[in-house]
């Protein structure tokens, strides 16, 4: 986002980002000609931690820091027990690994649900300017309920098959350093293979509509942060994608492949994070080409941009048809929904491949070992995008440094420039329309910013829309 | 007759009690029949309105922001309901608070930046000293413990809310 100093102009405020996990506020400056010149996402909180850990034994950390977040819990005791697995320095056991990849479809699973049906359906299915009283879930009840019901029973599904496995839907204890605590049970796997086509019929119902509904929004897709960048994910040696585990690459906006099969452990040498004066949520970037300049985005777009394949059948065939329809990289943001929709479907075949396959119920699920190395990266694709913990620690196993990197860390450049697009598109002259407000406000939804989890560092994200003069002056406020 | 108005908000929090609220799977099709959302982050209202009959917030208090929301929300509301571990005892929130907050921030935003590194002062709240309890800051009528609190438990609470009585969570309660 452009800092240069120009003569005071309009802003424009949205107080409250609604329909988003977390807190923003946008600022919109307008130029003397009433024209949108600039605007600012602000993350509005900091929870600090990176600093507060310090002095705790390294295994508290992934229950700490699943409290990070709680729509993606899962993510962050996935990354964190895998920087312990580091520290300790061991492989954990077959059935630990297919079991945590289990588990962690189950998240995408309940997660992609969420972002799609309770926050952005009543926008995509309501329409951007409807009557905003009612562009929610209970709008949704009235005017599509076999629909939200849908949504509902996916994250149940997602849900259940976390708490079947880990004994609670948010926050378990299950997943440790060094795998999980317990083996699964028969029943658990025989009850979701059982509840799993229904699961299945779902995300095929609900991609059939969003294909038919996508071509009503030709202005979304051309300026919801419709521009170049770099996309950055996890992938399997051959390229295909991976959600639990997996080495980096980095794509260019063309699709060329800048970076490759880069081990988590050396992240530090491609991603730096650039401090804003304006927003609690650091900004990372493509070191080698420095900031800002080396903008990327992370999440379902990036990752379906990065992936060669996805690598199961049903996926690949929605994959094939995403792309023959949008090109094989895709810019817009606005098609973070659709890529979200193509990967439930991924989730949902891979955990029903992990289900058949009898490994998944050996009994040793748990290595143990002390500290045998003083520092230890875990990185996963949250439903959001790439998730980086390192830590290290002393000959004791107190943590005496942190860093986490969260996906929605890596989209704020991102949403921070799409945000001034779609202003740019949508918002004009100096009384606010409602539905600029909310097409905003649905920028930023596209990219389901988990706030909690950007905010582990920062904070919450209300969204407010503020017009200000060419002297500073407030011209109109939503709030 | 009128639909109960109820409010949510989260503060210095994971979403995880609003989540656990969801995880009442197709029960929460009966409350939204019953009770009308008029601000939470699941609907388009941008200010905590008037009138509203139930607060229930979740979090810890920690910004300038949150203490504003948090009087705001219970000015305008009859009850107001503590979700959750961290609205209740500050919780994980708090492990922030033996460190001076200076500390706290230049460590993030100074130390842990490879480019312009610098605390963030334009369009964020100031943080205040320490994170609190909902209750160190408004009075709280309710407390519902949890980490998360069971869907259960929540669901008994605005079960019983939504019919007037006065919420039983005796059997129900739990920290952790």
């Amino acid at each position: 986002m452009t800092t240069k100093k120009k003569p005071a102009t309009t802003r424009i405020t949205i107080p409250h980002v609604s329909r988003i996990e977390g807190h923003a506020t946008i600022t919109i400056k307008l130029d003397e000609a009433g024209q949108v010149d600039d605007a600012q996402f602000h993350v509005t909180q900091i929870r600090g931690f990176e600093k507060f850990v310090e002095g705790r034994p390294y295994y508290e950390m992934p229950s700490i820091t699943a409290r990070i977040c709680g729509i993606c819990p899962v993510s962050h005791l996935l990354a964190s027990s895998k920087a312990c697995d580091s520290i300790m320095a061991v492989r954990i056991p077959e059935a630990a690994a297919k079991l945590r990849e289990l588990l962690h479809c189950a998240q995408f699973t309940q997660s992609h649900a969420l972002s799609f049906f309770h926050l952005s359906a009543p926008d995509l299915l309501l329409g951007m300017d409807s009557d905003p009283a009612k562009r929610n879930v209970v709008g949704l009840l009235e005017a599509a309920p076999e629909t939200l019901r849908d949504g509902i029973a996916l994250r149940k599904f997602g849900q259940q098959v976390i708490e079947g496995l880990a004994g609670e839907r948010i926050h378990p204890s299950w997943t440790v350093a060094g795998g999980v605590n317990a083996a699964l049970e028969p029943k658990v796997r025989e009850k979701s293979l059982a509840e799993w086509p229904a699961a299945m019929a779902i995300v095929k119902r609900t991609l059939a509509l969003w294909k038919k509904t996508l071509d009503r929004f030709p202005d979304e897709i051309e300026s919801f942060s419709n521009f170049a960048t770099m996309y950055c994910g996890l992938v399997g040696p051959d390229g295909s994608l991976r959600l639990y585990d997996g080495k980096l690459r980095f794509v260019g906006a063309d699709g060329s492949i800048v970076a490759d099969q880069v081990h988590p452990d050396d992240y530090a040498s491609f991603i730096g994070e650039a401090a804003r004066p304006d927003s609690y949520l650091k900004a990372p970037y493509f070191k080698p080409a420095g900031y800002p300049e080396g903008i990327y985005r992370v999440g379902p777009l990036a990752r379906l941009n990065v992936a060669d394949r996805c690598g199961t059948p049903g996926a690949d065939a929605e994959l094939d048809e995403y792309r023959g329809r949008l090109g094989r990289i895709v810019q817009s943001g606005f098609h973070y929904h659709y890529a979200r929709l193509v990967e439930i479907v991924y989730a949902l075949e891979r955990m029903r491949e992990l289900l058949d396959d009898p490994a998944i119920l050996g009994p040793k699920v748990r290595a143990q070992a002390g500290v045998n190395n003083l520092e230890g990266t875990g990185v996963i694709e949250a439903p959001r995008g790439t998730l980086i913990h390192h830590y290290k620690v002393d000959d004791n196993g107190a943590m005496t440094w942190s860093n986490l990197i969260v996906a929605t860390g890596h989209n704020n450049l991102a949403i921070s420039r799409g945000v001034l697009q779609v202003a740019q598109r949508f918002v004009k002259g100096v009384k606010i329309q409602e539905g600029a407000l909310n097409r905003v406000s649905a920028l930023v939804r596209a990219y389901d910013p988990c706030l909690s989890c950007s905010t582990h560092a920062m904070g919450r994200v209300p969204v407010v829309l503020r017009l200000e003069g060419p002297d500073g002056e407030m011209l109109d406020e939503l709030a | 007759m009128d639909k109960v108005k109820i409010g949510t908000c989260w503060l210095d929090g994971c979403s995880g009690c609003h989540m656990s609220l969801l995880d009442m799977d197709e029960d929460i099709v009966a409350v939204l029949e019953k009770a009308e959302i008029v601000f939470g982050p699941l609907v388009d209202a941008q200010e905590w309105p008037e009138g509203v009959d139930v607060a229930v917030i979740e979090g810890a208090v920690s910004s300038q922001d949150d203490l504003k929301l948090a009087r705001t929300a219970r000015a305008r509301s009859k009850l107001v309901v503590a979700l959750g571990d961290c609205a209740v005892t500050g919780n994980v929130p708090s492990m922030r608070n033996g460190i001076p907050v200076r500390r706290l921030l230049e460590r993030v935003y100074v130390e842990g930046a490879t480019a312009e590194p610098g605390v963030p002062t334009d369009g964020v709240p100031s943080l205040l000293k320490r994170a609190e309890p909902l209750h160190a800051a408004i009075k709280v009528d309710l407390h519902v413990p949890g980490c998360p609190p069971k869907p259960d438990a929540i669901k008994q609470v605005l079960g019983d809310l939504l019919e007037g009585r006065e919420p039983d969570i005796e059997s129900r309660l739990r920290f952790g």
